[in-house]
Order: C-alpha cells, then sequence, then structure tokens
C-alpha cells in the first residue's frame, strides 16, 4: 500500500467550549495508480483528512503511513521526500496561485524548491513539456494569473502539482468552483494524468456524479465517521448505508421529466407524513 | 406530467400565461473600456416571464446572465440599461432611482449566491428579516410578528427564538433560507434567484430547491433560477432560456429543451453535466472558454467553440429565430426559408 491511514482521530479547540472532535478513527488505504475519491457534506471532514495526509496537521490519535514514512513524525529527508511526492491542488484557483507569480514562476516553484533542475534553462524546458501536458500554450509561459479563466487556472495549479513528478496528487474540491460546462475538461485532465504518470489521486468532493467518473474507490464521510467505502460499483449500485443512499438520492437529474417526478412525489410523502 | 404540476397550481394547460415582465432589446454597458467606454455585457434580448412562472437563466460565467438578472432591479449603478423592461405596464428603464426603489423587495426581490456574505454578522435575524418592512414604515411590533410567519413557513425551526440570533449560529442551509425569508417579506411577484444552491452541499440544495418549488407554488410567485447547472433546473423550472456571450442562444420549454436541443451551446450544457446514472469513459466538455465580452467573436459568438459551425457562422449574427411552440434559438442551422419568422430584427452594430 502506498498511503495507509490507520484509525486517525482528530480534534479542533476553541477555547472556551470543550474541543470539538472531527475524525473519528478514519480508516483506509490508497494504492499506487489509484483513484480514490472522499465523499462527503460540508463538516464531514473530508477536507482535514486531506490536510493530514499533507503533514499540513497532525492527528492525535491513529497513523498516517507513506510508502514507509509515518506522516505526523517525518522529519529531514523523510518529510522533503514526503513533500515532494506528495502533491495537492486546491479548490479556489482564483486564492490558490500567487498572484504576482507569472505562469512560469508558479509552475516552476516546486523545481527550484526540490533543487530537482539546477539550470534557469532546465528549468524552463520542463515547464513548457508540463503547460503543453495539461494543455496550456507554453507560449503564455510569462503572463500572471488574472488573465486566464477560472479552467485555465485550476490546469496551472495542476501542472504545478505534477510538474515534480509527485506519486500522490490530492485534489480539494478542484471543480466545485468551476462552470459545469469546463469542470469535465479538468476532471479528464486528472484522469489522463493518473494514466499517464501512474498517479494515485485522493478525491475530495461533495459531488457524487463527479467522483464516480474519476474515482475507482469511495469512502463516504458523516461526521467524521466513514459511514461506507468500496468499489465504485459496489457503492453506486448497491449502498449500505442510510446516508449513502440519502446523499445519491439528492443528486440533481439533468432530465426535467424524471426530476419533476421525483420532486412531486417527495411533495405527496411530506403531506402524507 | 406538466400538465399535472399546472393543474396542482390551478393553472389549466390551455389557458395563457399573463405576462408579469417583459423585456425588450435590453442592453447593459458596463463602463469597462478605455475612458469609461461602454462594453456591452447584455447585447439586446427579448424575453418575457409570466405571472407565477418559473423560468431558468443557464450560462456560463461572464455569459451576462447576472448583470440582465440585476438589470431587471436596476442594482448596478454605473451599468448603462437601455431597451425597456416593462413590469405590469411600467417601464423600469425609466424609473428614477427613488421610484425604482419602491419596486425592489416589494415587486421584484433576489437572492444571491453566497447567504454570509449577504448577511449582517452584527444584526439579529429577526431585525434583518423585518428590515424591508422597517424601511417602508412598518411598525416594530408587526414587522417583527411578519418576520416570524416567513421564516416559519421556511421551515426555520423555532422561528421565535431564532429571531434573535446571529448569522453564525445558522448552518448554510439555514442562512439561505433566511436571505429567502427577506427577499419574500415583502411579498414580492417575481423572485430572482442568483445561484442561490451553487455554495451548498447535495442535500441542502435539494431542500433549498424543494422550498423554493414550494413557495413559488403556494405563493403564485414567478422565479427567475439563474445558474450555470442544467442539471439543477431540470425537476424545477417550466422554461430555460440559454445565454451565451451577452445574447439569448435558445429559449423554450424545459421537456423540449432537454430531449431536443437545438443550438449546439445548449447540446454541449447538456452533455457536460455529469450524470450519477450513466458511465462514461470520458466526460464530455465544452472546448475552450467563453470570450470576454470585450473581445467577442463576429458572427456568432459561439462558433469558435461550435463542432457544427459554417462558414455563415462566423460572418453572420444569427437572428433569434421563433421555431414553434414558444421556442426560439439563434443559429443558423435552424434558420430556414420554412421557419423563417425573425423574432429580433436588430442588425449587427
Amino acid at each position: 500500500m502506498l498511503l495507509t491511514i490507520d484509525r486517525i482521530d482528530k480534534s479542533f479547540h476553541s477555547f472556551p467550549n470543550p474541543p470539538t472532535q472531527v475524525l473519528h478513527g478514519v480508516t483506509f488505504t490508497v494504492d499506487s495508480g489509484e483513484a480514490v475519491g472522499l465523499v462527503g457534506e460540508s463538516g464531514s471532514g473530508k477536507s482535514t483528512i486531506a490536510r493530514c495526509l499533507l503533514a499540513l496537521t497532525k492527528p492525535e490519535a491513529g497513523t498516517i503511513t507513506y510508502d514507509g514514512i509515518n506522516v505526523a513524525h517525518a522529519k529531514g529527508e523523510d518529510l522533503r521526500r514526503l513533500r515532494r511526492e506528495v502533491q495537492m491542488v486546491f479548490q479556489d484557483p482564483y486564492g490558490s496561485l500567487n498572484p504576482r507569480m507569472t505562469v512560469e514562476e508558479l509552475i516552476g516553484e516546486g523545481l527550484l524548491v526540490h533543487k530537482l533542475e539546477p539550470t534557469a534553462a532546465a528549468r524552463r524546458q520542463r515547464v513548457a513539456e508540463m503547460m503543453e501536458m495539461v494543455g496550456l500554450n507554453p507560449n503564455d509561459m510569462q503572463r500572471y494569473t488574472r488573465s486566464f479563466s477560472g479552467g485555465q487556472r485550476q490546469r496551472i495549479a495542476i501542472a504545478r502539482a505534477l510538474v515534480i513528478q509527485p506519486r500522490v496528487l490530492v485534489c480539494d474540491e478542484p471543480v466545485a468552483a468551476l462552470d459545469v460546462s469546463v469542470q469535465a475538461q479538468v476532471i479528464n485532465l486528472l484522469q489522463d494524468m493518473q494514466k499517464r504518470m501512474n498517479l494515485a489521486i485522493v478525491f475530495v468532493a461533495h459531488d457524487l456524479a463527479v467522483v464516480r467518473h474519476l474515482c475507482e474507490k469511495i469512502v463516504v464521510l458523516h461526521k467524521g465517521v466513514v459511514v461506507e467505502q468500496g468499489q465504485r460499483d459496489a457503492i453506486f449500485d448497491h449502498p449500505q448505508a442510510d446516508y449513502t443512499r440519502s446523499l445519491l438520492g439528492a443528486v440533481p437529474v439533468p432530465d426535467p421529466v424524471a426530476g419533476k417526478a421525483r420532486r412531486m412525489q417527495r411533495r405527496l410523502a411530506a403531506v402524507n407524513r | 406530467m406538466a400538465a399535472v404540476q399546472r393543474e396542482e397550481r390551478n393553472m389549466p394547460e390551455t389557458a395563457p400565461m399573463k405576462t408579469l415582465v417583459s423585456v425588450e432589446k435590453l442592453r447593459v454597458e458596463m463602463p469597462l473600456g478605455a475612458k469609461g467606454a461602454g462594453v456591452p455585457i447584455v447585447d439586446g434580448i427579448d424575453f418575457s416571464i409570466g405571472v407565477g412562472e418559473r423560468v431558468a437563466l443557464v450560462g456560463e460565467s461572464g455569459s451576462g446572465k447576472s448583470v440582465t438578472a440585476r438589470a431587471l432591479m436596476r442594482l448596478d449603478r454605473y451599468a448603462r440599461v437601455s431597451g425597456r423592461i416593462d413590469f405590469n405596464g411600467t417601464d423600469l428603464v425609466k424609473l428614477s432611482e427613488r421610484e425604482i426603489s419602491r419596486y425592489r423587495g416589494n415587486e421584484i426581490a433576489m437572492v444571491f449566491q453566497d447567504p454570509m456574505s449577504y448577511l449582517d454578522p452584527l444584526m439579529t435575524i429577526g431585525d434583518q428579516v423585518a428590515e424591508t418592512l422597517r424601511i417602508r414604515g412598518v411598525g416594530k411590533a408587526e414587522a417583527r410578528k411578519r418576520a416570524l410567519s416567513v421564516l416559519d413557513e421556511l421551515g426555520v425551526d423555532k422561528a421565535a427564538e431564532r429571531l434573535n440570533s446571529h448569522p453564525h449560529e445558522f448552518s448554510g442551509g439555514m442562512r439561505q433560507r433566511v436571505v429567502l425569508a427577506m427577499a419574500l417579506i415583502g411579498e414580492p411577484r417575481l423572485l430572482i434567484a442568483d445561484e442561490p444552491t451553487t455554495a451548498l452541499d447535495v442535500r441542502i440544495q435539494d431542500q433549498v430547491l424543494d422550498l423554493l418549488d414550494d413557495v413559488s407554488a403556494r405563493r403564485g410567485l414567478a422565479v427567475l433560477f439563474i445558474t450555470h447547472d442544467l442539471g439543477v433546473v431540470a425537476g424545477f423550472a417550466e422554461r430555460v432560456m440559454v445565454m451565451y456571450s451577452g445574447r439569448l442562444a435558445e429559449d423554450g420549454e424545459v421537456e423540449n429543451v432537454f430531449a431536443r436541443p437545438l443550438h449546439p451551446y445548449t447540446q454541449g450544457l447538456i452533455k457536460a453535466v455529469p450524470r450519477i446514472d450513466q458511465d462514461l469513459d470520458k466526460l464530455y466538455a465544452i472546448p475552450g472558454a467563453p470570450p470576454a465580452p470585450i473581445a467577442r467573436p463576429g458572427g456568432c459568438a459561439f462558433h469558435p467553440r461550435c463542432s457544427q459551425s459554417f462558414a455563415r457562422c462566423s460572418a453572420e449574427l444569427p437572428r433569434l429565430l421563433t421555431v414553434g411552440q414558444g421556442a426560439r434559438v439563434a443559429c443558423h442551422l435552424h434558420d430556414r426559408p420554412a421557419n423563417d419568422r425573425p423574432v429580433n430584427d436588430r442588425k449587427e452594430g
């Protein structure tokens, strides 16, 4: 297993209130090259898990093991390797990219930090290749992010994460801020990259329809507890937990006849209750 | 199914719907160009909304859908609005600021995307909901009573106790109910909902949609629902208007638009909605990105992204044609002599 999350607990303290426990014994694994979807509503703890995976915050109990490294206690060379091999793409491409940096600086920053390409010319070459790979025009290297659309910015964020060839990519709601018409571009790009680079993806989302297309394995979270996990088909075709069923039932169906029938049915049920 | 829905609201299918708002050649310019030159964000659109009708206005970021909606209430002070907005016999474009303010909240109300940034964190829920009435000179006790009844109607639990709460004590879904209460307390006839569910989780989104559905049915309230996701409005709207780069691309009854989308852009939008009930190898994405209003391509603005475009598309602006059963489309593919009945004669200028 590339990444093992074993019974982790996490609480947040807000004096004078008692601490709130946001994760209760969360356990799952990620294999190399596997796409895992973390699904749940706001407050289910899915982003906290993502932050724990990147060693941005530490769980109080339980362990996270990445390729033999204990994530919470990693330091020195281990921590540097972790930081290089586990990368993140954030939700808001308007907030996560520094507006004062050019695209070249943004994408090449990881190469510089990890000293992967010593010369500026070699870095530029790698940045250009990466831009090509994610569907950006390398001629736009000197531009700033303000002139890019949301979908293009998310491509920049993905290129920035992938340029140092990580083995795990953690994506926290990467398409939630994008229009439906372009979110598929980003999902398809992630899928391509997963296959080309044998990348493991931890995909955090509340949109089940998107998760269904990208992830082979799905972990359903509710209030910090894993209520159900399993292969895609098992979760979507035979959900076991009531919570999973209610999540699935709430996904809008892009079909007016079915959608209206469902709404009517629910209204009748509410009247009869 | 559609017939059942209409009966429920005492609206037989045959009776013609009374028009509530009728918009003609609406053009909204924003002073964004060099030396404050106007950039047409909305470039001449015509549509109408019937009494109690639910209309969805769909388009990508930058298509001008929010600007159109805000123009109906004249919310953007620096926008240059021209054309005609006929609301029950009054042209809202010609009204003074003082006169239009009487329409805001009382005749037309609006709900925005992010409920937290539209609520004052230092004001109690009760005061915020009652504010619309207080401004109109309603007494304090009376305004509070009505705020309570609206919150009750919208399913806020223990509304009486929560009148004294502050917004931070409410969850996302509850805040959206409060914002909705603020909009509805003035008993408007048209509710503009600008992406009201985009920031919400699927289950909360579903609850808010159910709520809007109920309220609009009960009050005979017309709703203009703005969204970029066609999937969300399928079960809610009666009519769908698709907007692209400041112009209408298609307008039709929701069942027809989903069953037979006429404009290639609408076809793309429908295909792009990820479906929970289908497995696909590749998700469909409309290639490219929408143009900036300052650099709109000539001819049909969609032609650079369209898979079915031909020579005429880059040369000539398509007219919005009526193609039977109240359906309209602006696409040269449908501009054949048989249904050649222009509804929009405006020349490209």
